[in-house]
């Protein structure tokens, strides 16, 4: 067995991984220190709260909604008769879009910078207004998309309705 | 377990010794057995149902970020160089940047436009990144809960290496996104938290990147046919009991640029101004502050930063002063000098910006021909009468200062200058943050200080 084989068997991989990642351990420690002189604790916080917080807290709150969602749209197995229902994309991508314009601008949505229009002489209502409006504009779209497509989808159909109608009419 | 229990004191047929008990595993094996599987729940693959996780998707996501994040360093390192921080410890928000200043060299005034686009850029493209941040680390998200935790010393140290990484992109995107809002929650000046976070966060985004984009390069080529769920190429992502889909993974990209489309929209009109600015709806300066000559951005208004009328009034007085000796001004002094004219933009760190204002007032060279420095300028150490905050003064290099178009402006777009805007006299320097274009200028000192 090779050198390098027994290092990797050790280490788990090789060690032109072991020197990058160490390298990049003394550069984060370098700016590391610098990061964490001031509010030490805060810092710290923010830096690994940050990721524990989307992990362990925003993922699985969207998903846990998202399968919810899921349950609403999701075809009863045996009930094969009747319109199929509609795919949960049509409620699914309008709140997604909606919930990430608030999650990025929510500071301004929901009023929580108070000296902002000391600051910059700009009025600090109307964020809320402009963000619900656009969500409703998002549903209003989905909404005429559903309609658009279900026209288009069940026109085979009413065609041959039509054409039903017509054969009994001229048999008549 | 108890059936396996049965099965084990079971005596084996082909046994020479009956008497003799049958070997149980050492208690370590056991316990390295018990570890090995993983406890119900997030570690076990199949908790993960989610049809679109996969390599494909990741791959797309990682490269998208891997061109994103590599602009968004880049930019972040061009506006940290344009305050000139290694000039005077007046300009530097972070003295105690040591060797990660290395690459800083001295800010240039062309092209003039430079410095807005380049935050424009910045703060859009940050900004629209946060939907493919959040779809790529949903991609990921089974990894987080692998079981054994740590697989090996290697494995141990690169999932430190991820805490820096995933840490470190939600912590600048946050800060950064938070600072553009004026809404300082963040525990530190967004200067030090966002210029040394992205320094710790850069070098595991490296060494991620090294370890992952060959696998990466090669899911896109496999297309379709991609490695199946548990082996070692699959890289734990595709879950291995799948529900049916109820969207397909381009379909789920589309989703993702959609949600980037609509933050481009409601943001990127504030970095361009004029017309589009109002297409902004959500973006901190997406409005105009009022109409007419002086009706374009304020950072910070003449109340917010404590300028009292007296301070600006008739008793007003502009010094000028070098080494040798000095000249006071009074406003209708300033006005009787040579008015020049220039069509600078204000842009500001946060992203946002104006398109170009016609400004007019004396040249920086013209003042400093009062104290004897008209030739061969040196650098300029600029004062407001602003009390406190930060930036309420700068030091100018010499390249700004002697720009032609760098002005001591008292007029802008045909008007005196509003309070807010500055009056009595401001500084507006070519390419140079806004920040960095002082309001309500009451000393400029050519040279070193006395």
């Amino acid at each position: 067995m090779s050198a390098m084989t027994a290092f990797r068997r050790r280490y788990g991989a090789s060690p032109l991984h072991l020197l990058l990642v160490l390298a990049s351990f003394a550069l984060a420690a370098y700016a590391g220190v610098r990061l964490l002189k001031g509010d030490t604790l805060g810092v710290a916080l923010w830096f690994v709260g940050a990721a524990l917080l989307h992990d362990l807290v925003l993922l699985p709150l969207y998903v846990v909604t998202d399968r919810a969602a899921q349950r609403l749209f999701r075809e009863k197995a045996g009930v094969g008769e009747g319109a199929p229902r509609p795919s949960v994309n049509y409620v699914r991508v309008p709140v997604f879009v909606s919930g990430l314009l608030l999650l990025v601008w929510w500071p301004l949505i929901l009023g929580r910078v108070d000296h902002y229009t000391a600051y910059t002489g700009l009025p600090a209502d109307g964020f809320l207004g402009r963000w619900l409006l656009i969500t409703a504009a998002l549903f209003v779209a989905s909404a005429a998309t559903l309609l658009v497509r279900g026209w288009h989808e069940s026109a085979p159909r009413r065609r041959a309705a039509r054409r039903e109608r017509r054969a009994r009419e001229a048999a008549r | 377990m108890e059936a396996s229990h049965g099965k084990r004191i079971r005596p084996e047929p082909s046994s020479s010794a009956p008497s003799e008990p049958v070997k149980r595993p050492a208690p370590l094996t056991r316990l390295r057995t018990a570890v090995s599987e993983p406890p119900p729940g997030p570690a076990r693959p199949e908790f993960w149902r989610s049809p679109l996780r996969g390599l494909w998707l990741t791959s797309v996501l990682g490269l998208v970020l891997l061109v994103g994040v590599t602009l968004l360093f880049v930019t972040g390192l061009l506006s940290y160089a344009a305050y000139n921080p290694d000039l005077s410890p007046v300009n530097d928000q972070t003295p105690d940047k040591g060797w990660l200043g290395f690459y800083l060299f001295s800010w240039p005034t062309s092209p003039y436009w430079l410095y807005r686009v380049n935050q424009g850029v910045h703060v859009v493209l940050g900004v629209v990144l946060v939907p493919v941040l959040l779809a790529k680390l949903w991609s990921v998200i089974p990894k987080m809960f692998q079981w054994p935790p740590v697989r090996s010393v290697s494995h141990g140290i690169e999932r430190l290496s991820l805490l820096l990484l995933v840490g470190g992109a939600i912590f600048e995107f946050a800060t950064g996104i938070l600072n553009v809002q004026l809404h300082y929650i963040f525990p530190g000046s967004f200067y030090v938290l966002h210029f040394y976070g992205a320094w710790v966060f850069i070098g595991a985004f490296v060494v991620h990147v090294a370890f992952r984009l060959p696998r990466a390069l090669r899911a896109l080529r496999y297309g379709r046919e991609l490695p199946e769920a548990g082996t070692e190429e699959a890289a734990g992502l595709a879950s291995p009991r799948p529900v049916p889909p109820t969207i397909s993974r381009r379909g789920a990209l589309g989703m993702i640029g959609l949600g980037s489309l609509a933050l481009f929209v409601v943001t990127a009109g504030q970095s361009v101004g004029g017309w589009w600015r109002q297409t902004a709806l959500l973006a901190p300066h997406g409005r105009d502050p009022g109409a007419g000559p002086n009706g374009f951005q304020i950072n910070k208004t003449a109340a917010s930063v404590g300028i009292r009328p007296s301070d600006i009034g008739p008793a007003w007085r502009l010094t000028v002063c070098s080494g040798g000796g000095q000249v006071v001004l009074t406003r209708d002094e300033l006005l009787a000098m040579e008015q020049r004219e220039a069509a600078l933009p204000i842009a500001c760190v946060e992203g946002w910006s104006t398109p170009d204002q016609l400004w007019s007032g004396v040249r920086l060279t013209d003042l400093a021909a009062l104290v004897g420095r008209g030739t061969d300028t040196p650098r300029a150490l600029v004062e407001s009468v602003q009390r406190g905050g930060s930036f309420r003064s700068v030091v100018l290099r010499d390249n700004q200062v002697r720009d032609h178009r760098s002005l001591l402006a008292v007029r802008v777009n045909g008007a005196v200058l509003s309070q807010d805007h500055g009056y009595p006299a401001r500084v507006i320097v070519p390419g140079a943050p806004g920040v960095h274009n002082t309001k309500w200028v009451t000393r400029i000192t050519f040279g070193e200080p006395a």
